[in-house]
């Protein structure tokens, strides 16, 4: 999810320059590069892919920034590259930076897409207002490599919408030189700690942000209880105090150059910023997490359905899964993509906890309802705009009192001067 | 061809991408997702008094400062030879052709709490000041990207003011500190007015300064709307509520600003 780089794209060459984009794989970086830059693509059944060739169509593919493997870099593959070589389809890719402004797109209508990749709980927001459609799941027979566990989640049960593209779970990034806790004590609750004040950052977005709030108060990360929903909300408010900043892509600058010691995320991005501080450690608290899942989907305004789901099929074909996936560091729910990853990976706690964790302490995501979606959006903007003066509404009243007067005042002098 | 009708592209670009939108504004503001009528979303605005009230009086400070700071730097630039001029006027632009986001990004570093001016202060033995994620961030980050905006429209009043008025004001018996009052403030005011205008609009509704320097735990109107629209609260109608509300709130203050231009000019 949300590798919500917008920012970081339009200043691509400072972000460029801290190389925050080198693949995921740190210890063996270099001998690899050269490994995969003579790798060469496997197709199994490559006649499915021709029956577009030469009938001049393109697929609009609307996905996070940075979310694909480009070929940018040396050694990666550029994925879009290798379909519209293969199939003739030419694809169009932008970008996103939220889920809510890939809902804002779709909802305002004017631009269509034909793939996009939404999140777990805006996939189920987006199936219950119509705005995907079905797939055909004939045309993507690459399905099959989808691992079990990733199937027939909450937020589409059936499987029908959506086909899983990556997944993760969010936990602390933390300065490890700094913060004299042991790795395995790492709770929500260093979050609230005073001790830290002014070193915390916290989520800018109030899906994740009460989502560490219910996590610390025990509550269901769905919960749609008005009262509960306050009670996080009144706990954010608590937090805001200790709080540096409220931020999301800013993470990545700000806690590799050391300017704050405690930040949650997703656990993707945490490693790319891993690389780029030494002091930096991530944990995944053991009371608990959320899971997400982005997984790709058709738009029902879409208007090449069957290219699209032949894009999709071919992004589920096992070398490109893993091109994809050693590129952007998110987890894979792909089997084949899986396979190929290097022991020190598939083994890291980070990227693929035990599945008896993520069975018992983890929670996807599903849409709320509209009231407590509603009511979630007001107490996060209470929380966030709440100031601590209180005299900011009478002084400026004030303010435009005398301004006021002083026109008036001099209106009327200069009205005295015209008469004479 | 007579010549008004050289306006007619500006005319057709006024009505297609200011005024068309502008009436959406209304319509989204006033009615519901069916399009059913409904003061509702005006009415919400009012909760957000406080934002509204933030925004307002960081803008004016932010203003009140490039005002001060521009009016000496636009007099001074007035004033030189004409070939020297160009260089200057160069160099109040020239940040200006930087990305407005980089330079930003470049006040975040410089600001951080590892930055380099807390570097800079460690070294001579200062204790380390907490300067991102303030609302003086903030107000720093207006003054230095819109300052050239008040330079400018002060420079090119000024610039037209004759070296002879000075020489005529001394001679009637003006000092220094009467010669600015009397004659220089007077015939440089609407170079002030369209100043204060070009900073403090852009000002009041901007939302990337704030998020990138004040941290975002504190919103502007900015940061509101664009919530509403892209962010994590969709709600156009909402938004588009705001967004009028806004554009009232700056209609009243420009309209109070125009009555201290001597040729009751209208500078919107």
């Amino acid at each position: 999810m949300k590798m919500n780089r917008k920012i970081f794209s339009l200043a691509a060459a400072l972000v460029m320059s801290l190389g925050i984009f080198s693949s995921c794989s740190t210890a063996s970086d270099d001998e690899e590069e050269e490994d995969s830059s003579a790798q060469t693509l496997t197709i199994e059944d490559k006649s499915y892919y021709t029956k577009f060739k030469g009938k001049g169509i393109s697929i609009n593919v609307y996905n996070w920034g940075e979310y694909i493997s480009t070929g940018a870099d040396e050694g990666t593959l550029d994925v879009n590259g290798e379909f519209e070589k293969l199939t003739g389809i030419k694809v169009n890719y932008t970008n996103y930076a939220t889920n809510e402004e890939l809902y804002a797109k779709l909802k305002g209508g004017g631009t269509t897409y034909d793939v996009i990749i939404p999140s777990d709980y805006m996939i189920s927001k987006m199936i219950k207002e119509e705005l995907i459609q079905p797939l055909n799941m004939d045309n993507i027979p690459n399905y099959k490599y989808i691992m079990d566990n990733y199937r027939n989640l909450a937020y589409d049960p059936e499987n029908a919408y959506s086909v899983p593209y990556t997944w993760g779970t969010v936990g602390i990034i933390y300065n490890a030189e700094q913060i004299d806790v042991p790795k395995e004590e790492i709770d929500w609750d260093i979050l609230w700690d005073e001790k830290y004040k002014d070193q915390i950052l916290m989520f800018d977005n109030p899906r994740d942000a009460f989502a560490v709030s219910e996590l610390l108060l025990g509550y269901s990360l769905n919960t749609e209880n008005p009262s509960e929903l306050k009670a996080a909300a009144e706990k954010l408010k608590e937090q805001k105090d200790v709080v540096q900043a409220y931020v999301m892509d800013e993470v990545f600058d700000k806690m590799a150059a050391g300017e704050a010691l405690l930040a949650p995320y997703y656990a993707g991005d945490a490693l790319t910023i891993l690389e780029d501080n030494e002091d930096l450690d991530f944990v995944v608290p053991k009371s608990g997490t959320n899971l997400f899942v982005d997984a790709m989907c058709i738009p029902s305004s879409a208007k090449q359905k069957e290219a699209a789901e032949m894009y999709i099929n071919f992004m589920c074909e096992p070398d490109i899964a893993f091109a994809n996936i050693d590129y952007i560091c998110y987890s894979t729910p792909h089997s084949g993509a899986y396979e190929m990853l290097d022991d020190e990976v598939k083994e890291s706690h980070v990227s693929y906890p035990d599945s008896q964790f993520i069975a018992d302490k983890t929670t996807v995501f599903v849409n709320l309802s509209d009231e407590a979606n509603d009511l979630m959006k007001d107490l996060w903007t209470e929380m966030k705009s709440e100031t601590a003066n209180k005299w900011f509404v009478p002084i400026f009243l004030v303010v435009c009192l005398l301004i006021i007067a002083a026109v008036l005042i001099r209106r009327y002098i200069k009205h005295r001067k015209d008469i004479f | 061809m007579k010549p008004k009708y050289f306006s007619a592209p500006y005319l057709v670009w006024m009505i297609v991408f200011i005024l068309v939108p502008l009436l959406m504004i209304a319509y989204f503001a006033f009615t519901t997702d069916g399009g059913a009528f409904t003061i509702k979303h005006v009415s919400d605005v009012g909760q957000y008094a406080n934002i509204f009230v933030r925004s307002i009086w960081l803008s004016l400070i932010a203003t009140a400062i490039c005002l001060v700071v521009a009016y000496p730097v636009a007099f001074i630039l007035s004033r030189m030879e004409k070939h020297k001029q160009g260089t200057m006027l160069m160099i109040v632009m020239l940040p200006m052709w930087m990305n407005f986001l980089l330079r930003t990004y470049a006040w975040m570093t410089l600001l951080g709490n590892n930055g380099l001016i807390n570097h800079l202060l460690g070294m001579i033995g200062f204790e380390p000041l907490k300067m991102i994620n303030t609302s003086g961030a903030v107000v720093l980050g207006m003054v230095y990207n819109y300052l050239p905006f008040m330079i400018l429209p002060l420079y090119s009043v000024m610039v037209k003011i004759d070296n002879s008025l000075f020489e005529a004001a001394s001679d009637l018996g003006c000092n220094s500190a009467s010669t600015l009052f009397r004659v220089v403030v007077p015939l440089s005011m609407p170079g002030i007015t369209s100043g204060i205008t070009m900073v403090f609009v852009p000002a009041i509704s901007t939302f990337i300064i704030s998020r990138m320097l004040g941290g975002g735990s504190n919103l502007l109107i900015g940061d509101l709307i664009e919530m509403q629209f892209l962010g994590n609260a969709y709600n156009p109608h909402l938004g588009a509520a705001i967004s009028l509300v806004l554009m009232v709130i700056i209609l009243v203050i420009m309209t109070v600003m125009n009555q201290f231009d001597p040729d009751d000019q209208v500078l919107m």
